[in-house]
C-alpha cells in the first residue's frame, strides 16, 4: 500500500459538531434523571408528610418548570457539550496570555477525588482535618520562599479576590494609622490587569493609572507626580501583559513607600520568575499568586479558584481569617485578631485547590520550579522571535527579549488587509487553536497576547507559529477565507447584535421563548 | 525520599532537552537561558537556591500525599450532622462525571467559537436556575452566597443611589464579616432585631430602621438557623413603601417545596449552588448565584459575565456570547461594574447538570424528604430531658437544639459526640450567646434513621451525664 501523505502545512482540523438542543428541548414527561434517597416508612410514620407545617405564604404551588430527562440523556448531552468545549487538554494553549496555560498533571486531579479531601466539612474540629491543614501550611512555606514575604493566607479565591483582599489591607492598614480618609488614591498601570483598578474602586480608592513610555515600561516620571500625601497604595504586575520586566521597580517601591504608601504585587502569573526575582527585594509589601495559572491548578471554565495572598510580617495582623498556624506538631486556625480586614471569602478558600498547587510543587522542588521558569522565558523568546517574521506581525515597545508573555499587534497587516486581530481569533478555531486579544481598551492596536509556558515542547510551538503564518498569508491573499471564519469549529459567526440591545437580549431559555413567542426580526 | 533524578527532561517540562534549548537559544541569538534575563538587575535576582524539599516522582509523591490526607477524618468516616453554610447532600454520579471532564475542567476563557459548549452549559445552568427561582436572569456564579449576597447589596444601592443597607439579625456571622467588609467604605449597615422565640424578623424594628436612606434590606429564607420566614411579602412591602431594593437569601435546595424569594416581592435573589451537586471539599464547593428579574436597571448592574443565546448566520444553529458586556470590568477597568474574573462557573455547569437531572418532581420529592427527617431528628432531641429545640417556626434542614438546662456547654456536647464517632452540630454559643449553649444541627436526605437514632441516643446518654453533673 502507498504511504498515507501527512504533511499538511497546519492541521486538518474539524471540531466536534453535534448540534445540541437547548437541555428544556430534551423533556419526555414522566421521565427522571435520578431518584434522591427516599425518607424511611418510620419516620413518615412519626412526622407525617414535613411539608404541611410550611405556612401557606411560603408552600410552592407550582412546581418548578425544570425539564424531566433520563439519566443517559443527561449525561450524553453533557457530554457532547463537553467535547464541544476546547479544554486546554486538547490543544496548544498558549493562545491565553497572562493566564499561564500551562499542563494539568493528572496526578493532581486523581489526588484530589477522595472522600478524605471531597468529604470534609469545612467546620469540623481541627483535629479531623490535620491533613489538609498541613498541606496549608506546606504550601504557606513553599510561597514564602518564592515570593520573599511572610505569610500567605489560601482564602481569596481568585485573582480578582486576592485584589480586593489587598486593597481591602491597604485600607485597613492606613485606617489603624489614622490615615485612612488622607489617604484615598491606588497608583496602578495601564498594563495590568483590570481588576487591580476595578477592586481598588469598591474599596473607596480612586485611581490613577501610570501610562507606558517610549519603550513600555511604567513611566516614573509620571507615578512620580502622582505619589502625594493622598497615596494609599501602589498595584502592579511586573513584568506587564506585555512581558517586559520593569528593571526600576524597587525605585518605583521606593517612592510609594517614601510617600507613606503600600505597595502590592500581582503576580498572578509568576511563571517567568519562580526562583529568579521576588517580590521581597522589589519592594513589596504583600504580593498574589494565582493557584489556577503559575501552579499549576485547572481554570474549570472559571474557577473555583485560589489567589494565594502573601504578606511582609507588619501586614500579617491585617489578614483574612482564620489563617492556618503550626503549633509543635499540630496545625491550628488561627483568628489574626482585631486589626484583620474580617473575612473575605466563605471557610478557608478552595482547599482542593491549595493541594493541587501543593502537589505540583512537590513534584518539581526547587531546581524545577527553577526550570519552570527558565523554560517557560525560553519558549517565550522563541515563539516572540517566530512571530516577529511572520507578516502584518509586531511586538511594540522595546527590542530586547520578553519574558514569560508578549502582546503583539497584527496593526499593519490589518492596515494593509482589513483583515483585524477578532478576525484571526475565529480563523485560529478552525485549526484547534485557541488565540485571544488583550483587555481593553486596546492600548496595543490589534493586539493578541501569547504566552507558551513551560508545557509545550518545541514542535507545539511550531504548530501554533505555522497556524498564525498561514493566517496571515491568507489575509493578503485571500482575506475573505479569515473574515469569514470560523467554518471549521462548532458554529458559525454568531450574530451578536441583540446582546447589547435590551429588547432582545436572552440570557435564560423561559426569557428566549418569551422574545421568540411571536414571528418578529 | 530520595530526590528524583532524572534523564534529560521533567515530564512536565518537554523542553529541557539540551539540543532542543540549543537550537532554540540560536534561534534568538543568544547564548544561554540566563541572558534571557538580562533586564532583571542584579540586586533583585536571588542568588540562592529555594530552600524547599527536594522532588517527587509520580510514585513518591501519591505515597506523600496520600499519608497526609489519611489524616483526615472525613464526614463518610463518621455520622456528620455539621451545616451552617456548607451542606452534605447527594451528589448523584452524573455530575462528578460531567465536572471531571478533561475538556471542562481545564477549559478557560475560550471564544463561543471554540467553547460552544461551555457557553451553552453555563446558559442551560442559567436558565434552570431561572426555573427554580422563577427570575428571568441568572448570572455565571461568584465565589460563594457571601459574596454573593455582597454584590447584591451594591447593585441594588448603584440603582437608588443609597446608602444603607438592613441586614436580618439572623445573618451567619462569618458572612456578615465579608459582607461588611465588601460594601465598605461606600455602604453602611444595621442589624435588624429577629424574634428569639421563631426566629423570624421583627417586622416593628425593621419598620423603626428603614428609612428614605436605605438601599435595600436583606434577609434569608431559610434563615441561617433554619426557619422559615413566613412574614416574607410584609417584608417585601415594606422595603417597597420606601422604594428601597428587597434582596433574599436562598438555600436552592429548598425550592421544590418553598416558595422562590420572585413570588413573595424580592427584586434580588442570591444564595449558594454548593447544595445543587457539589462536595463539600473543606468549603471549597461553594459558589454565589444572584437572580434578578429582565429589567435594563438590573441586568446592566451586574458585575459578572451573563451568556446570552443568538442565532448564528447559520439557519437553526444555537450561537451563545455575553450580554451586555461592557457593563463588566474586562470592558471598562475601573469604570466596570465591581469586578469579574474568575469565580466558580464549573460549579454552575454542574448545579446545571443536577437540576437536569433531579427534574421538577425530584426536586420537590428532594425538598420533603429533607423536611421529614430534619423533623424527625428535632423530635428526637426534644423528647430529650434537658434539651429543646429552640425557635419556634417551622425550619429547613436545620434547626437550633438548646443545651442551656442540660448545664452542659455545646463545647463539652461536641467533645462527647465526638467520641461516639459523631460531628455535632456547628457551636452557636459564641456568635449568638442570646440562643444560649445552642447547637445548630443539619439534617438532610443523606441521613438515615438509623444515624438520626444514633445521635438522639448519643444526647440522651450524654445529656443525662450532664443533668447529673457527671463530669464529661
Amino acid at each position: 500500500m502507498k504511504r498515507i501523505a501527512r504533511e499538511h502545512p497546519v492541521r486538518n482540523f474539524h471540531q466536534a459538531k453535534w448540534d445540541e438542543p437547548i437541555i428544556f428541548e430534551l423533556h419526555k414527561q414522566g421521565e427522571r434523571g435520578v431518584e434522591a434517597p427516599q425518607v424511611e416508612p418510620e419516620i413518615e410514620a412519626a412526622v407525617g408528610d414535613g411539608i404541611s407545617v410550611i405556612p401557606d405564604s411560603m408552600m410552592r404551588t407550582e412546581p418548578p418548570a425544570l425539564p424531566e430527562i433520563g439519566q443517559a440523556k443527561v449525561l450524553r448531552h453533557y457530554l457532547r457539550l463537553s467535547q464541544e468545549t476546547m479544554g486546554s487538554d486538547f490543544n496548544v494553549e498558549i493562545g491565553q496570555g497572562t493566564c499561564t496555560m500551562k499542563y494539568i498533571p493528572r496526578v493532581n486531579e486523581m489526588m484530589i477525588r477522595t472522600p478524605k479531601m471531597m468529604d470534609l466539612h469545612p467546620l469540623q474540629h481541627v483535629d479531623d482535618v490535620q491533613g489538609i491543614l498541613e498541606v496549608y501550611h506546606r504550601l504557606d512555606l513553599a510561597m514564602r520562599e518564592i515570593s520573599g514575604l511572610d505569610r500567605f493566607s489560601f482564602q481569596p479565591s481568585s485573582g480578582t479576590q486576592a485584589l480586593l483582599t489587598m486593597a481591602s489591607i491597604v485600607r485597613a492598614y492606613h485606617e489603624s494609622r489614622g490615615e485612612g480618609e488622607q489617604r484615598d488614591e491606588i497608583i496602578t498601570t495601564m498594563f495590568s490587569h483590570p481588576s487591580q483598578a476595578a477592586t481598588a474602586v469598591v474599596k473607596g480608592y480612586k485611581i490613577i493609572t501610570v501610562h507606558p513610555d517610549a519603550d513600555g515600561f511604567p513611566d516614573i516620571d509620571q507615578l512620580k507626580r502622582a505619589v502625594s500625601f493622598r497615596t494609599a497604595g501602589l498595584v502592579v504586575a511586573n513584568p506587564e501583559d506585555t512581558g517586559i520586566f520593569n528593571p526600576r521597580i524597587r525605585e518605583f517601591t521606593d517612592i510609594v513607600h517614601a510617600a507613606g504608601g503600600v505597595c502590592y504585587y500581582d503576580q498572578a502569573n509568576a511563571n517567568g520568575l519562580l526562583g529568579v526575582t521576588r517580590a521581597k527585594e522589589a519592594g513589596f509589601d504583600m504580593c498574589f499568586f494565582n493557584l489556577h495559572k503559575t501552579f499549576a491548578a485547572p481554570h474549570m471554565c472559571g474557577g473555583p479558584a485560589t489567589g494565594a495572598l502573601g504578606v511582609t510580617e507588619a501586614l500579617a495582623p491585617f489578614l483574612p481569617g482564620p489563617v492556618v498556624s503550626r503549633s509543635g506538631e499540630r496545625y491550628e486556625l488561627q483568628d489574626p485578631g482585631d486589626l484583620s480586614i474580617g473575612k473575605v471569602r466563605s471557610f478557608h478558600g478552595v482547599a482542593q485547590t491549595v493541594l493541587r498547587s501543593y502537589a505540583w510543587i512537590r513534584s518539581l522542588g526547587a531546581e524545577g520550579l527553577l526550570n519552570v521558569a527558565q523554560v517557560a522565558v525560553l519558549n517565550n523568546n522563541y515563539l516572540y522571535h517566530k512571530i516577529l517574521q511572520i507578516p502584518g506581525a509586531s511586538a511594540p515597545y522595546i527590542k530586547g527579549n520578553r519574558l514569560e508573555q508578549v502582546r503583539y499587534s497584527w496593526q499593519k497587516m490589518t492596515e494593509d488587509t482589513g483583515v483585524t486581530t477578532e478576525d484571526v481569533t475565529r480563523r485560529m478555531c478552525d485549526f484547534g487553536l485557541h488565540y485571544w486579544t488583550s483587555h481593553h481598551p486596546y492600548v496595543v492596536p490589534q493586539p493578541f497576547t501569547l504566552e507558551p509556558t513551560e508545557s509545550y515542547s518545541k514542535e507545539d510551538l511550531d504548530e501554533y507559529i505555522q497556524a498564525l503564518a498561514q493566517i496571515s498569508k491568507e489575509a493578503y491573499s485571500e482575506p475573505e477565507t479569515v473574515k469569514n471564519a470560523p467554518t471549521r469549529s462548532t458554529v458559525h459567526r454568531i450574530d451578536d447584535s441583540s446582546f447589547d440591545d435590551p429588547a432582545k437580549w436572552c440570557i435564560t431559555w423561559r426569557t428566549y421563548l418569551k422574545k421568540t413567542a411571536s414571528p418578529q426580526e | 525520599m530520595a530526590q528524583h533524578k532524572r534523564a534529560s527532561s521533567h515530564p512536565y517540562i518537554p523542553n529541557m532537552i539540551p539540543e532542543v534549548q540549543r537550537q532554540m537559544l540560536d534561534e534568538i541569538g543568544v547564548e544561554r537561558i540566563e541572558d534571557l534575563y538580562q533586564i532583571i538587575p542584579d540586586e533583585l535576582k536571588l542568588k540562592k537556591e529555594m530552600d524547599m524539599p527536594p522532588a517527587l516522582s509520580e510514585q513518591e509523591l501519591r505515597r506523600h500525599v496520600s499519608r497526609l490526607l489519611n489524616r483526615n477524618e472525613s464526614t463518610q468516616d463518621v455520622v456528620s450532622f455539621l451545616g451552617a453554610g456548607c451542606w452534605p447532600h447527594f451528589i448523584p454520579a452524573v455530575c462528578d462525571e460531567i465536572n471531571q471532564r478533561s475538556e471542562f475542567v481545564t477549559a478557560y476563557a475560550g471564544e463561543p467559537y471554540e467553547d460552544h459548549g461551555r457557553f451553552q452549559a453555563l446558559f442551560e445552568y442559567q436558565s434552570l436556575m431561572a426555573e427554580l427561582l422563577d427570575m428571568d436572569v441568572v448570572n455565571v456564579p461568584t465565589f460563594d452566597w457571601a459574596q454573593a449576597a455582597s454584590t447584591s447589596l451594591r447593585m441594588a444601592a448603584r440603582m437608588n443611589g443609597r446608602t444603607e443597607v438592613l441586614l436580618a439579625g439572623t445573618i451567619d456571622k462569618d458572612k456578615l464579616k465579608i459582607i461588611v467588609n465588601y460594601i465598605t467604605p461606600d455602604l453602611s449597615y444595621q442589624l435588624v432585631d429577629f424574634r428569639t422565640e421563631s426566629g423570624e424578623l421583627d417586622l416593628q424594628d425593621l419598620r423603626n430602621k428603614i428609612t428614605s436612606n436605605t438601599a435595600a434590606v436583606y434577609f434569608e429564607n431559610p434563615s441561617f438557623f433554619g426557619t422559615i420566614e413566613s412574614q416574607g411579602r410584609q417584608i417585601a412591602d415594606i422595603v417597597h413603601e420606601v422604594d428601597a431594593v428587597c434582596v433574599v437569601g436562598v438555600d436552592p435546595i429548598s425550592l421544590g417545596v418553598l416558595k422562590p424569594p420572585s413570588q413573595y416581592g424580592a427584586d434580588i435573589v442570591c444564595g449558594d449552588l454548593q447544595p445543587l451537586g457539589m462536595h463539600m471539599n473543606y468549603g471549597g464547593g461553594q459558589a454565589g448565584f444572584i437572580a434578578t428579574r429582565n429589567e435594563e436597571k438590573y441586568v446592566m448592574e451586574y458585575p459578572s459575565r451573563l451568556f446570552g443565546i443568538a442565532p448564528t448566520i447559520v439557519e437553526g444553529e444555537y450561537g451563545f456570547g455575553d450580554v451586555a458586556y461592557e457593563r463588566t470590568s474586562f470592558h471598562d477597568r475601573e469604570k466596570g461594574k465591581e469586578s469579574v474574573g474568575t469565580q466558580t462557573a464549573l460549579w454552575g455547569i454542574t448545579a446545571g447538570v443536577y437540576l437536569a437531572l433531579l427534574g421538577p418532581h425530584g426536586m420537590q420529592e428532594l425538598g420533603q424528604t429533607i423536611m421529614q427527617k430534619s423533623q424527625y431528628a428535632a423530635k428526637l432531641l426534644g423528647e430529650i430531658e434537658g434539651m429543646s429545640v429552640r425557635l419556634q417556626s417551622p425550619f429547613f434542614k436545620e434547626f437550633v437544639a438548646d443545651f442551656t438546662k442540660t448545664g452542659l456547654t455545646v463545647e463539652e456536647v461536641q467533645k462527647q459526640l465526638r467520641i461516639e464517632g459523631i460531628q455535632g452540630g456547628h457551636d452557636l454559643s459564641a456568635d449568638f450567646p442570646e440562643l444560649g449553649q445552642s447547637m445548630l444541627l443539619c439534617v438532610t436526605e443523606v441521613h438515615t434513621q438509623e444515624d438520626i437514632e444514633l445521635l438522639a441516643a448519643a444526647l440522651k446518654r450524654i445529656c443525662s451525664r450532664g443533668m447529673k453533673g457527671v463530669e464529661c
